[in-house]
């Protein structure tokens, strides 16, 4: 009785969601199926997707790159952080999240002026009388950038993760004979599938939709946020900018569903951080 | 084993605090070069506090995320109480729209509201400027709402339903043993569901950028059209304040938690 | 000198407080007020190196009128935003092309002249020019020429053959280029030979691969970027707008400028209008009259070192910059220059889409084998993680069953 009362209470929420989230995913739709010029129905946008494709592989290259580059150092600092004790965690995780608060628009821009060829590291370098070396403007200076702004959400989930996998799951398996990289790979390393799934997830994501990093760290190199970017923003061609923001949604539902099936978690259970 | 691991935490906080560390030397300089330093100055702050359209929009920034964030904690809350309540069936259903605006790439959320917008205000009712404040707390409270639902839905599953029972068999209607008896267990989940949507909010470009009309815009929208002219260095200033602040209003609400923990053991003991 | 003109200009302001002449005050619109301005960056004196603040000169002088300011990098963005909808806007300041379209495609209002009484002050010149031949739409704000900046410091001297500069391998990395597709179009047939307003779309695919084969050189697409580029010497040869080039020479003293003549440049005004979604078209005239008053377009132009178009302007101006060949051309030089014409809706598209493909061309030659080969690499290392962490562990379980 009680029960189906406080259902109502969900109604408007839904509607809620209903109208900002999938009407305007509709919304979308309609634009990528139409003329810019008529307004008239168009197979023509969709048939344009094709030249774009490279451009979609080397976003997902750079950030598949990325995503994995930022579970080999962001696991053992969340191992790290898990380990401490607990005022050292507390102070460990706000030092984690602080960055994840500043701008990443100028922080990025912090790496302009550390990189790039009149910069902070190549004045040091000819200083102690080294050679300039070219370091932004590279496929490296846009992995370093979208590395360097999303590892705090690859941190976070695999500490909330790791902290919480129970001590005497990890005695009980040394007490059983295995040594301590046998422990990590048999217990540790499976017990935290669902923060490093969700770590991935929360770089990959972002990193392959970015279009500022690109334009500060990548000189002339588009990614597809790039080229999306611009054509809502410049090209005044909403209707090609809908169809790209289509297939990279479609790309990004794929590839989180393939992640999560790897681990059975629904959405209830998901890391948030 | 131990040690190397400390060691390589320690050269990634370096990594992650470096480019900060850059920003915050920035605001000292005299020159306007990142890369080069010409001498130590207050100037670029005091260029900052006469520069009164930049405060202006820091305080946009703070509006729109104290508002978005209020709202999406007060509606997602009632919400989460809603759809913990719904049959599992229906449950898996609402979570998956859940979780469109949390897996979906800002771009792409941003475009679609804009283009929503723009579609309905412009093309069906043909307002002149359909991009405004209230356009931009609807989408800041879109995406704020699923933070507030994945925080508060674990602490309602957490929740023993028996004494929400024991609060109506005392004589509590159902809106009393919410507010004495639910709230107060969830209060951890909803707060920190407030914390988060205030920062994603305040710390929110992509979806901003594409759903802000002209009248009301938000800091890091702003940031954005600096960084693609001559850099003024008194963002770099505006930047080491909002570091300090961010970094103090943290540390005292660690200490806070940790002080209330401490009392929490005392109680138990 | 110069900062010094300024600030004299400003004091003589200040100090005689009368309403200077022509300024309207019966139509002065009431109640409190916002005015959109959306203007280029870097475009208006904004009170730094001690120059007038224009918009708070502007804000004091009618205190009811509170001026929102924005900025844009190129005419595309500036059309883009207002015709995709959705925002106010009382004053632009398009170049002339867009202008023209503006116009075609109906997005300007008529501006009430009775309101700008200091368009009397405009140079005949400026008036009645192709892109609004009634004088109906627009206000000349400034004019200028697209040249090309380097810096003497790395550029040989032997170097300089007109736009070619741009193309050459011995600078590769350190050449900058227009971040919008009608001015790096422009220089592409400027250097082939073809009309700029070309609509053929043969030769627009010439000049497409013209910019591809520009484009490994390239080191960034940019527009006002260019600044910080150019300044600290990241980057040596840009073709740009010759005011910001006169405003980059004063913080770096290397720059240099020049037009390649005998292939032709861009001539170009940049004008006021008022478009169609504006709310408060009284005070955007109000506003573009008080940019039109010489005194108030000498301090401005003073800052943002554009050639004015108000001749009764220059006798407040400093006369270094009034006298400077790089700012005021000769009419023989100015004959080699073209403005480039509003083009076709389609063309325009067809363009920006050309140009998309310049930027995204050499992706599209490799860029299957980029992502098997990023791919491929992250395979790998990731195999090798894995090899690592369970081989450690299988070869352990074996020792242990020996």
């Amino acid at each position: 009785m009680k029960k189906n009362k406080s259902v109502i209470l969900s109604v408007p929420y839904i509607l809620w969601m209903l109208v900002f989230t999938l009407i305007p995913l509709g919304v979308v739709g309609y634009y990528a199926l139409t003329d810019p010029d008529t307004g008239a129905f168009t197979w023509s946008n969709m048939a344009q997707l094709g030249t774009y494709l490279p451009v979609f592989g080397r976003s997902i290259g750079y950030s598949v790159i990325s995503a994995f580059l930022c579970l080999l150092l962001g696991y053992p600092v969340a191992y790290y952080i898990a380990h401490r004790g607990p005022v050292a965690q507390k102070l460990l995780y706000m030092l984690v999240m602080l960055p994840m608060c500043m701008s990443f628009l100028l922080r990025t821009l912090a790496w302009v002026g550390l990189l790039q060829d009149t910069g902070i590291i190549n004045t040091l370098l000819e200083s102690v009388g080294l050679a300039r070396v070219s370091l932004i403007r590279t496929p490296g200076a846009v992995i370093l950038g979208m590395v360097y702004n999303y590892l705090p959400y690859m941190i976070l989930p695999l500490y909330a993760i790791i902290v919480k996998i129970d001590g005497r799951l990890i005695e009980a398996a040394e007490d059983l004979g295995c040594k301590p990289s046998q422990t990590f790979t048999k217990v540790v390393l499976p017990l935290s599938m669902p923060g490093i799934v969700s770590g991935v997830t929360m770089v990959f994501v972002p990193a392959v939709s970015t279009f500022y990093i690109s334009q500060k760290l990548g000189g002339t190199e588009m990614l597809i946020g790039d080229v999306i970017e611009r054509m809502f923003k410049q090209g005044n061609n909403a209707n090609l900018g809908a169809a790209l923001s289509l297939l990279l949604m479609l790309l990004v539902f794929v590839c989180t569903g393939i992640m999560n099936k790897l681990t059975d978690a629904d959405g209830e259970d998901r890391v948030v951080v | 084993m131990k040690k190397t691991n400390r060691i390589f935490t320690a050269a990634i906080f370096v990594f992650l605090y470096v480019p900060m560390l850059v920003l915050i030397v920035g605001s000292f300089n005299e020159g306007k070069s990142l890369a080069r330093f010409d001498g130590f100055t207050f100037d670029q702050y005091a260029e900052l506090f006469r520069d009164s359209d930049l405060l202006r929009l820091l305080g946009n920034s703070v509006l729109i995320s104290v508002i978005a964030s209020a709202a999406a904690t007060v509606f997602g809350t009632v919400a989460a109480v809603g759809i913990s309540s719904l049959r599992p069936k229906m449950r898996r259903v609402v979570m998956q729209l859940t979780d469109i605006p949390m897996t979906n790439p800002d771009i792409v959320t941003g475009i679609s509201l804009s283009l929503l917008f723009v579609f309905v205000g412009t093309k069906m009712l043909g307002q002149r400027d359909s991009l405004t404040f209230w356009t931009l707390l609807t989408a800041h409270i879109t995406f704020n709402l699923p933070y507030v639902i994945l925080n508060v839905m674990p602490k309602l599953k957490q929740m023993d339903r028996s004494l929400t029972d024991a609060a109506m068999d005392l004589g509590c209607t159902p809106v009393q043993s919410f507010f004495k008896v639910t709230l107060h267990e969830i209060m951890p989940g909803v707060v920190a569901g407030a914390i988060m949507s205030f920062t994603m909010s305040l710390d929110d470009f992509v979806i901003s950028y594409f759903v802000s009309g002209m009248d009301f815009v938000t800091l890091p929208v702003e940031i954005y059209s600096y960084t693609k002219k001559p850099i003024p260095p008194k963002i770099y200033a505006m930047f080491t304040l909002l570091f300090l602040l961010i970094l103090v209003l943290m540390v005292t609400m660690n200490l806070l938690q940790l002080r209330s923990d401490k009392k929490k053991e005392q109680v138990r003991r | 000198m110069r900062k010094l003109v300024c600030v004299l200009a400003a004091l003589v302001l200040l100090v005689s407080g009368v309403v200077p002449a022509g300024a309207v005050e019966g139509n002065v619109p009431q109640g409190s007020i916002t005015l959109n301005v959306y203007n280029w960056g870097q475009y208006i004196a904004d009170g730094s190196d001690d120059s007038m603040d224009i918009i708070a000169e502007f804000e004091s002088r009618y205190p009811n009128i509170h001026v929102n300011y924005s900025t844009f990098d190129s005419n595309e963005i500036m059309y883009t935003k207002l015709a995709s909808g959705g925002v106010t806007v009382d004053v632009i300041f398009p170049s002339d092309y867009m202008v023209a379209r503006m116009i075609e495609e109906d997005m300007l209002l008529e501006l009430d002249f009775d309101n700008i009484p200091n368009y009397q002050y405009i140079d005949e010149d400026f008036k009645g020019m192709p892109h609004d031949p009634e004088d109906k739409y627009s206000v000349p704000y400034t004019w200028g020429t697209v040249g090309v900046i380097y810096n003497t410091k790395y550029v040989d001297e032997e170097d300089l053959i007109g736009w070619e500069l741009l193309w050459n391998e011995k600078y590769a990395d350190k050449i900058l280029m227009f971040d919008n597709s009608r001015d790096a179009f422009g220089i592409a047939s400027y250097l082939l030979g073809y009309d700029v307003n070309t609509t053929d779309e043969e030769e627009l695919r010439h000049c497409a691969d013209k910019l591809a084969e520009q484009e490994p050189l390239v080191q960034q697409y940019v527009m006002d970027q260019i600044y910080d580029l150019m300044e600290n010497e990241e980057a040596w040869i840009a073709p740009y707008y010759v005011g910001d080039y006169m405003t980059m020479a004063e913080n770096n003293e290397d720059l240099a400028f020049y037009l390649p003549e005998n292939q032709g440049f861009n001539l170009f005004v940049d004008a006021m209008c008022i478009p169609k979604c504006a709310k408060e078209k009284a005070a955007a005239e109000l506003f573009i009259n008080f940019l039109c008053e010489p005194e108030i377009a000498a301090a401005n132009m003073d800052w943002v070192g554009y050639s004015v178009p108000l001749s009764a302007a220059k006798e407040y101006m400093d006369p270094e910059l009034i006298e400077d060949p790089i700012l005021y051309p000769s009419p023989e030089v100015q004959s080699h220059g073209s403005a480039f014409a509003n083009l076709d809706p389609a063309v325009t598209r067809f363009v920006e889409g050309l140009f998309l493909e310049v930027r995204i061309r050499n992706v599209s030659n490799d860029g299957m084998q980029m992502l098997v080969r990023w791919g491929g690499i992250a395979l790998a290392v990731g195999f090798v993680a894995w090899a690592i962490i369970y081989g450690i562990g299988r070869r352990q379980k074996n020792i242990r069953k020996k």
